[in-house]
């Protein structure tokens, strides 16, 4: 079943030198399964994932032939169908959760306000805050929801990040970076929790990333972006079968622990790639 | 290749070019900002019109004509702007007054910058106790009431206007110390510093050759918003009869001598008021437009 | 004798206690990693080498002498350190020519242009580069005048803290490359800080794990290959390195 449907989207930004594409002709569809979007920095899968949720920043402009959430057109939304969609049917988890939760409001109230949408009387949306936060494997909830954004840890606060934009069960999570900001021990927490809000609720998740191993060992479908184009498509299972020779020197260029090849093998760029 | 594509490659070949491709650039951000720019020109219109003074006055500013039959004359195609009551044309009052004027608000730039400058960066790069002191020394400038303070010195060390402008130099450096002491704080924990400091520098390079230029930019934006201040507090001291002593052509003393008429004889008072109006105007103007090519944290 | 030795070292921020006595012990030509995450006092461990953090207890030594507070300028011409964000390390209104010309003049070299031109050609940027601004440089170029900046004192020892973790993958593995290579060329002694276990397994024969300012274990590359770790929690950065493993669960 089809819960995004994407056909050639393309951002443009203006720039001195005549509009720009930071994305372009981008197409996949979605199911409920963990999509990755990999690329490099400027490839255009953080201006993609914006796009999606209309967050393409001024004076950018986002269009597409289609862009269809659960049959939903969402290229000419309005603001208030934007409202009723972003937040409660679909979410968008950030880098860094310090600029993304409110420095002066504690855990509790922003999960609270968060949950309004779902639940009316306060105590339900304490009772829900308190359940979420539980499932993103935080064991004490009661101090992280009384506490402010700056007195937790950087796992701690992307967990509470997590649980903000899942409170209300949305069907599509885009989750840009939501690791990289984390030690690599909490990283993995993080992404079982995640994985495991896809299997058990049948969420959709888009999972943009820099880094090619973790999400090939996370995700289901890879999609691997260059100079604002998708160049290549593939199973996650079938990496090592790639064959766009951007993927195959993204792959070759990682050290690895127990290789010995020296000096490592480095990307040869191709103009022909970005054309 | 011509100049501009000189200025704005990617691959100067020389320090030379990399600095004026530097500042062209700053100079093309600049040119966009219109009312910036409108400042800019009042800015130099009035740089001219002091350096031409003699050639664009009509009539001399100092010896007025006939006492029986040119005094408080409106303004006529004779006399522009009118005459005062000493019967001088006061179009060529303000023309020469704009020389007084500049003299100002270059000289506090002059004097105050620097010292802000130097006080803020130090205190803020050394901290502890250097901090302390310095500080708390700007702190007690800062307390006092700026004309209150410039009227102490004034009265300490004879009106006139090289005294006038000594004492509003030191009162506006504080706000350049605060400033650059605020910029410093933040500038001292990259890594850059860290950097220059792994490569051995003494602190007095760190500061002079690391530290103030990054700090130069939003100094030079502030002073130019405080010009329109300096030139009130001059005119100010000049109202009060402690700025520049008559006959000279002061702006602020044209308007204090044009206030007993202002009933009957409007244009006394009102022509150099509006000069210093425009005059203001165009700093702030100039200020605002800089800001928005200097100051990056302003920059959208 | 080994050419740093660090022993029993604590640093002491106010309250926060970020490393509890270190000790380790470096030779000439060797590469050392440090691994870590954040918060573990890997990167103050730098610090404290070069004097930008401060040592409350144990001693720190190089070629056998304890270093001095502060360092004596011979001390940075021996020791240098690259830094991990090549946005913040580099002066935003200062050239190329004048990052590289300015620790020559500091210690007086004569020779500054032909040394400036040398030290670009060996980082790999050439002489297009000498006059261009940091933001007329992508993140790799500017690691590489970092780099430069580092050797152009010619130290000994060069103090590494997470150089290529701002950087792109296919751009960490040049600027990786490029750190080999002069590694081998000079002979230079490295101590490299990384929370990347495959970075450090690749650029050096021992290293040591660090959590919360201690030291977990000292193992050798071999023994990282072999994944022959002792403890726990760097058995847990190994698996977590591999990828996300549902097995795991």
């Amino acid at each position: 079943m089809t819960l995004l449907d994407v056909q050639n989207l393309t951002v443009t930004f203006p720039s001195r030198q005549g509009p720009q594409q930071v994305v372009r002709n981008v197409s996949f569809m979605l199911g409920r399964e963990r999509l990755g979007i990999v690329g490099e920095s400027g490839s255009g899968k953080s201006q993609t994932g914006r796009a999606i949720l209309g967050l393409t920043p001024a004076p950018g402009r986002a269009t597409a032939d289609t862009l269809a959430f659960d049959g939903i057109d969402l290229r000419g939304a309005s603001a208030k169908q934007w409202r009723a969609l972003r937040g409660a049917r679909m979410s968008m988890v950030m880098q860094d959760p310090k600029f993304s939760l409110n420095p002066v409001m504690t855990i509790g109230r922003q999960l609270a306000e968060a949950a309004r949408r779902v639940a009316s009387s306060r105590a339900e949306q304490r009772e829900r805050a308190v359940a979420m936060l539980e499932a993103v494997q935080i064991r004490d909830p009661a101090r992280v929801m009384a506490a402010y954004p700056h007195e937790l840890s950087g796992g701690m606060g992307q967990r509470a990040m997590i649980a903000m934009m899942l409170i209300t069960e949305p069907d599509l999570l885009i989750a840009d970076e939501p690791t990289s900001a984390l030690d690599v021990t909490v990283q993995i927490e993080v992404l079982r929790i995640l994985d495991d809000l896809v299997t058990t609720r049948g969420m959709g998740l888009i999972f943009i990333s820099h880094d090619l191993r973790l999400v090939s060992s996370f995700c289901d479908r890879v999609l691997v972006m260059y100079a604002g184009r998708v160049v290549e498509e593939l199973r996650a299972t079938e990496l090592q079968q790639a064959q766009h020779p951007y993927t195959r020197g993204l792959m070759g260029c990682l050290p690895r622990i127990d290789g010995n090849t020296r000096p490592l093998a480095t990307l040869q760029r191709d103009e022909a790639w970005a054309l | 290749m011509s100049t501009r594509e000189w200025l704005l490659t990617e691959q100067p070949a020389s320090r030379r070019q990399a600095r004026a491709g530097q500042a062209y650039r700053t100079w093309i951000a600049f040119r966009q900002n219109r009312l910036a720019m409108f400042g800019l020109g009042i800015v130099l219109v009035l740089v001219l019109v002091a350096l031409l003074a003699p050639w664009l006055a009509p009539q001399d500013p100092i010896v007025g004509g006939s006492l029986r039959t040119e005094r408080l004359l409106p303004p006529s195609w004779q006399h522009l702007m009118g005459t005062d009551d000493q019967a001088r044309d006061i179009l060529s009052r303000i023309i020469y007054g704009s020389r007084i004027t500049l003299l100002v608000v270059a000289l506090v730039a002059v004097i105050a910058t620097p010292i802000g400058l130097l006080v803020g960066t130090t205190a803020g790069y050394y901290g502890g106790w250097v901090d302390t002191v310095l500080m708390r020394i700007t702190d007690i400038f800062l307390a006092f009431p700026r004309l209150i303070l410039a009227l102490a010195f004034v009265a300490a060390l004879g009106p006139g206007i090289e005294n006038a402008i000594i004492a509003i130099a030191i009162t506006s450096w504080p706000p350049y110390a605060r400033l650059a002491r605020a910029e410093t704080l933040t500038i001292r924990a990259a890594d850059h510093i860290d950097a220059i400091r792994l490569q051995g520098a003494h602190s007095a390079r760190i500061i002079w050759g690391h530290v103030v230029p990054l700090c130069l930019s939003s100094v030079i934006v502030r002073v130019t918003l405080d010009m329109a201040g300096i030139i009130l507090t001059a005119a100010g001291l000049g109202f009060l009869g402690l700025g520049a002593q008559p006959p000279q052509p002061e702006w602020g003393a044209m308007i204090a001598g044009g206030r007993r008429f202002i009933l009957d004889h409007w244009w006394v008072a009102t022509m150099p008021g509006l000069a210093i109006f425009v005059v203001s105007l165009g700093f702030n103007f100039l200020g605002d437009g800089l800001r928005d090519v200097l100051d990056p944290k302003a920059r959208k | 004798m080994a050419l740093i030795e660090i022993e029993d070292l604590h640093v002491r921020f106010g309250p926060v206690h970020a490393v509890r006595g270190i000790s380790l012990a470096v030779d000439k030509g060797e590469a050392f990693g440090i691994v870590g995450e954040s918060g573990s006092g890997k990167s103050t461990v730098l610090r404290a080498i070069c004097g930008l953090a401060p040592t409350s207890q144990g001693s720190i030594r190089i070629e056998g002498k304890v270093l001095t507070k502060p360092r004596r300028p011979e001390f940075y011409r021996t020791t240098q350190m690259v830094f991990q964000d090549p946005y913040a390390s580099l002066h935003p209104r200062h050239t190329v020519d004048r990052v590289l010309s300015e620790p020559l003049a500091i210690h007086g070299f004569d020779d500054r242009e032909a040394r400036v031109e040398k030290a670009l050609d060996d980082v790999g940027l050439g002489q297009g580069f000498r006059f261009r601004f940091p933001h007329q440089l992508s993140g790799g170029q500017r690691q590489r005048v970092a780099v430069a900046r580092a050797l152009i004192l010619e130290p000994e020892v060069l103090l590494l803290d997470e150089p290529t973790s701002a950087l792109d993958a296919s751009i960490q593995a040049e600027v990786l490359n490029l750190l080999d290579r002069l590694r081998t060329e000079r002979g230079l002694t490295y101590i490299l800080v990384s929370h990347d276990l495959a970075v450090v397994a690749h650029m050096c024969e021992r290293l040591m794990v660090m959590q919360h300012g201690q030291a977990v274990e000292e193992l050798s590359r071999a023994a990282l290959q072999a994944h022959h770790a002792a403890q726990d929690y760097t058995r847990a950065l190994l698996a977590a390195s591999e990828g996300f493993s549902r097995a795991a669960l």
